[in-house]
């Protein structure tokens, strides 16, 4: 294929000075090796760089209107507090002490409280997100993330406006806000 | 009995197809590669487990972090839409070139007033201009940022008739009530539904 005839001016009569035959077969292997690197280098680049997108809504700050009641026994609560940590109580602020966590815990509480629920109430678990001034923006997406894993269906309530005394108070004890 | 005899063959394969085959694959990959920009405000997205993609038009980004935020809209037409937008809004005049020039700066973190001079600078001194800068303003009272959405979101309804989608891209040691100061300027647009940008892990 890649090969060229350089047999030229090898059936002349008489010529002395013969060339000689030297092959142009070029070995293309090392030139497969690196396109194929650079192919897999270009693969992954364009469709694994893509960032994703986490959809937040939040509620309207002027639309005071529209009030949902919740069943306070329904919902549980998230504070985001600092130095990465959580405090959490089921049902009224002021009535049970909130739970200190880390990150690495709150899995498993809110799978807990959520079958708990279902199992006696046969209900979905509602889940109101606070994040405190001294919170991050990581703990913030942590926090979402985590409720996406633990398969929390019902969207859940972002409210950094109303934090309770009861609740300041608590995180306070604790050390985290 | 004669002697079977194995014929012996090279081992050398003809690599000259595959040779073909990769490189015009490898041209194909690069031809479609966006390249990407480099942000000028160095920031580190947190990671979630989420599956949607960001798309790749209509949005604009919030790139928070160190207490700045810098904007970016994607698409050329609309950037320089919104640029002239914002020069009517606070009485600045953009030469074509200028205009021009906007349409391929990435993300800025620019006040208004200098955003000219910005413009004219080389890729590099923007580079260094972008460590030195302190973002837009988001004050009350001078709230450059909510323009620069408020004019975008126009842009992109006069231009491709659907809603700018909303993104934030901030770093993970971002404090809070930063985060909430800049979603509180996406509220007061009624902007309440935005996307966070994240990695996978």
């Amino acid at each position: 294929m890649a090969e060229l005839d350089t047999s030229g001016g090898g059936g002349k009569k008489g010529g002395k000075v013969r060339t000689k035959k030297a092959s142009t077969k070029v070995d293309l292997t090392a030139m497969v090796d690196l396109a194929f690197l650079l192919i897999t280098f270009f693969m992954l680049t364009t469709s694994l760089s893509k960032p994703i997108a986490m959809d937040i809504a939040k509620p309207d700050q002027e639309d005071n209107d529209v009030k949902l009641e919740l069943r306070a026994s329904e919902t549980m609560t998230i504070l985001l507090g600092k130095k990465n940590k959580i405090a959490w109580y089921m049902g009224e602020a002021g009535k049970s002490q909130p739970n200190i966590e880390g990150f690495a815990d709150i899995r498993k509480s809110l799978i807990k409280n959520k079958e708990d629920l279902m199992k006696a109430r046969r209900r979905q678990l509602i889940v109101i997100i606070k994040p405190t001034d001294g919170a991050n923006y990581k703990n913030f997406v942590d926090i979402m993330d985590e409720l996406n894993i633990a398969g929390i269906k019902t969207a859940p309530a972002i409210d950094d406006v109303y934090i309770l005394d009861s609740e300041k108070e608590a995180m306070k004890a604790a050390g985290i806000l | 009995m004669p002697r079977a005899k194995v014929q012996r063959k090279s081992t050398a394969i003809d690599m000259t197809a595959m040779c073909d085959v990769s490189f015009l694959l490898l041209t194909f990959f690069i031809l479609t590669a966006t390249a990407r920009q480099p942000d000028p405000l160095e920031v580190k997205i947190p990671t979630s487990t989420y599956k949607f993609k960001v798309p790749d038009v209509d949005i604009a980004i919030l790139s928070i972090g160190k207490g700045k935020v810098f904007y970016e809209v994607i698409g050329k037409e609309v950037k320089m839409a919104t640029l002239d937008k914002m020069g009517e809004r606070y009485k600045i005049k953009f030469t074509p070139e200028q205009r021009e020039r906007f349409g391929v700066v990435g993300a800025f973190g620019v006040p208004i007033a200098n955003l000219p001079a910005f413009i004219d600078m080389s890729a590099e001194d923007r580079t260094k201009y972008a460590k030195t800068t302190l973002g837009i303003p988001v004050d009350s009272t001078n709230n450059q940022l909510s323009e620069w959405l408020l004019q975008s979101r126009n842009s992109v309804a006069e231009l491709h008739q659907t809603q700018m989608r909303v993104t934030i891209k901030g770093d993970s040691e971002e404090e809070y009530p930063f985060v909430k100061k800049i979603v509180d300027i996406l509220q007061k647009q009624k902007i309440n539904k935005f996307s966070l940008i994240t990695s996978t892990e």
